[in-house]
């Protein structure tokens, strides 16, 4: 026999007496891990419609508005080209990718159209100083390009919007769906614009967007052509969600005071909300369990460590030392917090699971990082709250605890 | 082998101090049996308690062998317990929720032993006290006389020098305390030093030595051999002397 033969058999021949504070470790436990869970996929949903967004940040000039951006940013005031490097050479977390832009407007075969310039990616990824500013390299836990189980993979649209071109050469256009049907030109094909001959690299899928009525060229390229010198109309930006949420719009800003820096975050408002009332639920349960758990248990133990008071005083006459005493209830708190625990888990991911769909829009899959979470609390609580009462039967007087004087 | 050196022990009672023990001394030799007989309230449990380093003195001095029991640290007296003394208890203070064989188990467990010689030490013990049909029995399926035993097994367990029994017949009928007596005769004959306390005078003169203990007073063996039934409480001694 050990002394876990003990804590067993005791935990088992008074079961019905544990019964309340298991419940209160296992529901608080459950509900906790319920909120995360859902917390969890409901943040992914974010960054996946923040991803599908493509920009979810702009740097505009400070007279410009969204309207503006939205109707192809054409606005009369610019800003330098120099804001780009002042972003990449910060020490700012959370910038997945930029795209500093220029839109100036061509005619071309009597209709209208927006050359757009924008710089390739190997251009940011050629200078060291940008390289050094870790630029790209997506902190963990970063949503964009994150699946979401349920939810339909990125359309290939979006890779349009996002301006992730790898490479562009000073004499290569992508052209828009409309744009390009309008002026019959084919991948391969040349096109004259603004009194230079470009190379069709690419005809640009149907966005249904201003941007199938527009041809991206290499910024440095349009720039020169415009004859506006270093200058952009606005920086896209497509940020980390989650570094949004802690102020990435307002270091910018801080960064770029002269500029205005504005988040597209309208669509997934909601979510957002829904996800800091789980946070915040999730706090207060973490409480309650504390609270309220730590008190039932605590209550439970003093009365425990009352009932077993001539066990306890035989165990000391047979030679049990206090921390012998201790043991047999702190043993006790850990298997109640691994039973908690571990059920409260199971209980919370089948919430979880359940209740997602309808209380986030997310669909919800079992994690098993909160497993070692809800073990852990559920442990911590039930050991801090037995320690008084174990440490109470540990100094128990044995002669008075067998209360036979 | 113990000795108590002008021991006293007073309790704080709302206040007021109530002496248990006053001034006593004693000696108890090696392979002694000493039986202590008192009415209630004389203090009997509370010197049974001292010589088992259970309950510290207000005063004096408790030798076990060349240790002095209280001036150890309160692991070092349990660890004398474990390893020297075993304790017979009136209500035998069986842990409820385990079986006879695990009862005799956990002084071993205590000491360290391991899971099969446990195992093997307490069938042993349980045959000796004829329960080996008893091992997975519970105390509650078990009659008081047997569980008695079990108690008796589980003092044994780790082979103590000294044996202190508190009352170990009180809850028996005569049959069943006279086989427990039997069985302490037994222990004392192989060595080991044996303090009962007890109010049943056909149960002390099973003893060597007899000692009468009123109001927190010892008092010497002749006598209780005088006057024996002064020991008692008055409705008790009535029936001695019928």
């Amino acid at each position: 026999m050990r002394l876990q033969t003990l804590v067993w058999r005791e935990i088992f021949e008074r079961k019905n007496q544990l019964a309340t504070s298991f419940l209160a470790i296992l529901l608080g436990v459950s509900v906790i891990v319920a909120m995360k869970n859902i917390t969890f996929y409901s943040e992914k949903a974010v960054a996946y419609q923040l991803d599908a967004l493509g920009a979810n940040i702009l740097v505009l000039p400070k007279s410009a508005s969204l309207q503006h951006y939205y109707s192809a940013d054409l606005q009369k005031d610019l800003f330098p080209e120099d804001y780009v490097k002042r972003l990449t050479s910060s020490d700012l977390q959370g910038l997945d990718n930029l795209s500093p832009k220029l839109s100036v407007p061509v005619e071309v075969g009597g209709r209208r159209f927006i050359l757009t310039g924008i710089l390739p990616k190997n251009e940011f990824q050629a200078k060291a100083a940008w390289q050094m500013a870790s630029l790209f390299s997506r902190p963990a836990e970063c949503g964009v390009a994150v699946t979401v189980p349920g939810l339909a993979a990125p359309a290939k649209e979006t890779l349009v919007r996002k301006r992730v071109i790898q490479t562009l050469a000073t004499n290569e256009v992508l052209v828009g769906s409309d744009m390009a049907a309008a002026l019959k030109v084919a991948e391969g094909g040349k096109l004259q614009l603004l009194g230079r001959a470009f190379t069709v690299t690419a005809i640009l899928p149907q966005t249904g967007t201003v941007d199938d009525g527009r041809a991206f060229a290499h910024l440095h390229t349009v720039q020169q052509l415009a004859g506006k010198g270093a200058v952009v109309n606005a920086i896209e930006v497509v940020g980390c969600c989650q570094q949004i949420s802690q102020g990435l719009v307002q270091k910018i800003n801080q960064l770029l005071p002269e500029a205005k820096v504005v988040t597209i975050t309208q669509i997934v408002d909601t979510q957002i909300k829904t996800n800091r009332m789980m946070s915040r639920l999730s706090l207060l349960f973490l409480t309650i369990i504390v609270l309220v758990g730590g008190a039932s248990i605590a209550n439970y133990m003093f009365a425990n460590v009352f009932e077993r008071r001539r066990e306890i005083g035989t165990l000391m006459a047979l030679g049990a030392g206090s921390a012998v005493v201790l043991r047999v209830f702190l043993l006790k708190a850990v298997w109640l917090g691994l039973a908690g625990g571990v059920g409260g888990y199971v209980l919370g991911t089948a919430l979880a699971a359940i209740l997602g769909p309808s209380l986030a829009g997310v669909p919800v899959l079992p994690m098993l990082a909160p497993l070692f979470w809800a073990v852990g609390v559920a442990v911590a609580v039930c050991v801090a709250a037995t320690y008084l009462p174990a440490r109470r039967a540990a100094r128990l007087d044995p002669s008075a605890a067998l209360q036979e004087i | 082998m113990i000795a108590l050196e002008s021991v006293t022990k007073q309790f704080q009672h709302r206040g007021k101090a109530v002496t248990a023990l006053a001034s006593v001394s004693l000696q108890i030799a090696k392979g002694d049996f000493v039986a202590v007989i008192g009415p209630s309230g004389s203090g009997k449990s509370t010197l049974l308690h001292l010589l088992g380093g259970m309950l510290s003195p207000t005063e004096g001095k408790v030798l076990f062998g060349h240790d002095s029991l209280y001036d150890l640290t309160s692991d070092e007296r349990s660890a004398i317990r474990k390893n020297r003394i075993g304790f017979v208890f009136q209500t035998f203070n069986l842990v409820p929720y385990l079986t006879a064989l695990e009862n005799v188990q956990v002084p071993l467990m205590l000491a360290g032993l391991g899971d099969a010689g446990q195992e093997r030490r307490a069938k042993m013990l349980l045959e000796r006290v004829g329960l080996s049909d008893r091992l997975d029995h519970k105390p509650r399926e078990l009659s008081v006389g047997e569980q008695q035993r079990v108690a008796l097994a589980r003092m044994l367990a780790n082979d103590p020098v000294l044996i202190l029994a508190d009352e170990p017949t009180g809850n028996l009928d005569p049959e069943t305390a006279d086989s427990i007596m039997a069985f302490l005769h037994e222990l004392n004959v192989e060595g080991r030093t044996i303090v009962m306390v007890t109010h049943d005078l056909r149960v002390a003169r099973r003893a060597k030595r007899k000692l009468r203990l009123v109001k927190g007073g010892i008092q010497p063996d002749e006598q209780f051999a005088s006057r024996p039934e002064e020991a008692l409480p008055v409705e008790e001694q009535s029936i001695v002397k019928g």
